[in-house]
């Protein structure tokens, strides 16, 4: 397992399980997030920025109004760390906070790319396969960290219609409702 | 994600008040930072609806000011009172959703039974638009004989019980039968059935209710069957579901291989997510399991409940009639028929578990009984101008967060379409809460604001420290509203 592939796998039981001890008193202007460096602070990251410029990643994503956003970000942070950490403006992505528990941070891959990335879970997949538009590109965002090779990458936002479980299949009106 | 941002500088702002007169900007309605001339909302619900629509509001133009109606004193709805204690990564959404109760431009008010304290007419003339995002808190029957002997219970009601919704605490589910039979086989039949089953290790450090977690650890409850009207191919939970119930310690599947048949043959052809679904099904079907697990669960396929059946002295529930289905045509719009055949299960714990269901607020609202929900194009409620709806009373009861959170921007959106293409006179002052409170005082009501609930909020905390559980929510309102009030 690569060292960011760890690093997202124990934030994420981390977050599993701190959140089962979730204290909301605490909630703060700044959402907590499950992962990357949105948690710790600005400070350090400005440091390190300019000690490691050379594992500086840029990632474009193709939004769903058909323009072009650009984000920046350490290599070892996930493309929802990229979303949060530029504001990048993707309506009601990252609603879980990179826990494993929604499919909103969903993103298609150039092919090519794709190949590129690591090996994908069970877990990952199960939530994967409740996104609308699924491809055989589509990976969650929380759980793909960048890398060098990675560098100057288009993603495509898939659009999203309001019932994420509906199957490929078209709906009749007598089928029992899906919860 | 810009909201954090906008979010993050309406807090610093009020940061930078004194807390007299932050308090002074909150209550009442009274807005000490934002033009009181810009347009003004008010959304009916504060569950997820509710606080979606209300943060797309907020972000597409920075003077509108937005107010959450809702019924109980805390807020959140099935966020706090339908996700499985079990599943606490999925209430992360309370964070933003804090987020947008805190800004500055949203207000919320608890313990306000909109229809009942004040009408849905009265909100209409005090904002330029009101948007119904109250959700669904009935449920669809069984419409059978013996639905409502004792030991039977809905899953909204069950789920309720343990999740700590006031109405429910009283239900006191017994617990002391061998088996229990679900109908139903959506993912909240497979959260009933994994919090009848799963060990109480692993549920005593979550915020399911005391009690709740007393009578489960108590329980006599060892077979949980799961049934449906239909086949595997159109069951409705989701795999992540099932696989939590595959793994759950000490438990072993118990499958009826003759429900099962023709099913390999049919994977090749399957899309992805319903093919990995079958086939973890498939494999439970063949593994089984552990066989010395002390508790088991089951699919039940091609069943339709026809008969609760009573004991001799007919006082409660001792079983199910079930009918058996044959199945007409394939896919997702395969049709279960009847086929004449009855079989009986013997059991003393009946959940329904066969959907949620909206009921009307208000008399002034058109309704539709036969979907029961709120008749609506894209959000616009029907001939009715100013009035919109989200979430499950806008499209029916079905569907995770995420979904509500899209439909509910999508309303929004349509909302902001219609100030911008100036179908809400926008050029005509309301006065927004502050008319609606003075008329709510009028009628002995006040109201719990948000940071109200923080009181509440910081209270269930700490009761649940002393516990050792996320939380331990307060079980009745009274309580809520002497803490919310303190």
């Amino acid at each position: 397992m690569s060292a960011c592939a760890l690093r997202v796998f124990v934030q994420r039981a981390a977050v599993t399980r701190k959140a089962a001890h979730q204290t909301f008193s605490q909630t703060t202007a700044f959402p907590r997030r499950g992962t990357g460096s949105y948690t710790h602070g600005r400070g350090i990251n400005t440091l390190t920025n300019s000690l490691r410029a050379e594992e500086k990643v840029t990632v474009h994503f193709l939004n769903r109004d058909g323009k072009r956003i650009t984000g920046k970000a350490l290599t070892g942070e996930s493309l929802l760390d990229v979303v949060v950490n530029n504001d990048l403006d993707i309506d009601g992505f990252g609603a879980c906070e990179g826990t494993l528990a929604c499919s909103t941070c969903h993103l298609i891959f150039e092919e090519a790319v794709y190949k590129k990335l690591g090996a994908v879970s069970d877990e990952e997949m199960d939530m994967l396969d409740l996104a609308y538009g699924l491809s055989d590109t589509s990976r969650l965002g929380c759980q793909v960290c960048l890398r060098k090779d990675l560098d100057g990458m288009i993603l495509r936002v898939p659009d999203v219609i309001s019932d994420a479980r509906v199957d490929s299949e078209k709906e009749s009106s007598t089928a029992p409702p899906k919860v | 994600m810009k909201m954090i941002n906008l979010m993050r500088g309406s807090v610093m702002k009020i940061h930078g008040l004194s807390s007299a007169s932050r308090r002074l900007a909150a209550e009442g309605g009274v807005r000490g930072l934002s033009s009181s001339s810009g347009p003004r909302v008010c959304i009916v619900g504060g569950g997820p609806a509710g606080f979606y629509t209300a943060q797309q509001l907020l972000k597409a133009r920075q003077n509108t000011a937005v107010d959450i109606y809702e019924r109980l004193p805390v807020p959140f709805g099935l966020v706090r009172f339908g996700v499985a204690p079990d599943h606490p990564e999925v209430k992360n959404v309370i964070n933003t959703f804090t987020q947008t109760g805190q800004h500055e431009r949203c207000s919320f008010h608890g313990n306000v039974n909109v229809g009942k304290d004040v009408t849905i007419d009265e909100l209409r003339q005090a904002y330029h638009a009101v948007v119904l995002s109250y959700g669904a808190e009935g449920n669809r029957s069984m419409g059978i004989p013996g639905e409502g002997l004792p030991g039977v219970f809905s899953a909204k009601d069950f789920v309720g019980w343990y999740n700590g919704l006031p109405s429910n605490k009283e239900l006191h589910p017994d617990l002391s039968f061998e088996t229990a039979v679900i109908l139903g086989q959506g993912n909240v039949a497979l959260d009933v059935a994994r919090i009848l089953l799963a060990p109480v290790e692993m549920l005593k450090e979550t915020d399911i209710t005391q009690n709740a977690l007393e009578a489960l650890a108590g329980s006599k409850v060892r077979r949980v069957l799961i049934v449906g009207r239909r086949g595997p191919l159109q069951i409705a939970c989701t795999i992540k579901e099932l696989r939590e119930m595959v793994n759950l310690p000490n438990t072993r599947a118990d499958m009826l291989p003759a429900d099962f048949e023709g099913i390999a043959e049919a994977l090749k052809d399957l899309p992805r997510p319903r093919k990995r679904l079958t086939e973890l099904m498939m494999k439970a079907v063949k593994e089984g399991g552990d066989d010395k697990a002390e508790k088991c669960w089951g699919f039940r396929f091609f069943r339709s409940p026809v008969e609760v059946l009573a004991g001799a002295d007919g006082k409660r529930a001792t079983g199910i009639r079930l009918a058996l289905n044959k199945l007409e045509g394939s896919g997702e719009s395969a049709r279960a028929e009847v086929t004449g055949q009855l079989e009986d299960v013997d059991c003393g714990l009946i959940i329904s578990s066969i959907g949620y269901k909206s009921i009307p607020i208000d008399p002034a609202v058109p309704f539709d009984p036969r979907r029961a929900i709120v008749p609506n194009e894209m959000g616009r409620v029907q001939d009715t101008a100013g009035l919109y709806c989200s979430g499950w009373v806008k499209r029916g009861p079905t569907g995770v967060i995420a979904t509500t959170m899209n439909d509910s921007f999508d309303t929004a959106r349509v909302l902001i379409q219609d100030m911008e293409a100036g179908k809400l006179d926008l050029s005509v002052n309301k006065p927004g809460a502050q008319a609606i409170t003075a008329l709510l005082q009028t009628r002995g009501v006040r109201a719990v604001l948000f940071s109200q609930w923080e009181k509440i909020n910081a209270a269930e905390e700490k009761r649940g420290k002393s516990l050792g559980k996320a939380r331990e929510k307060l079980l009745d309102v009274d309580e809520m509203l002497k803490i919310a009030w303190s």
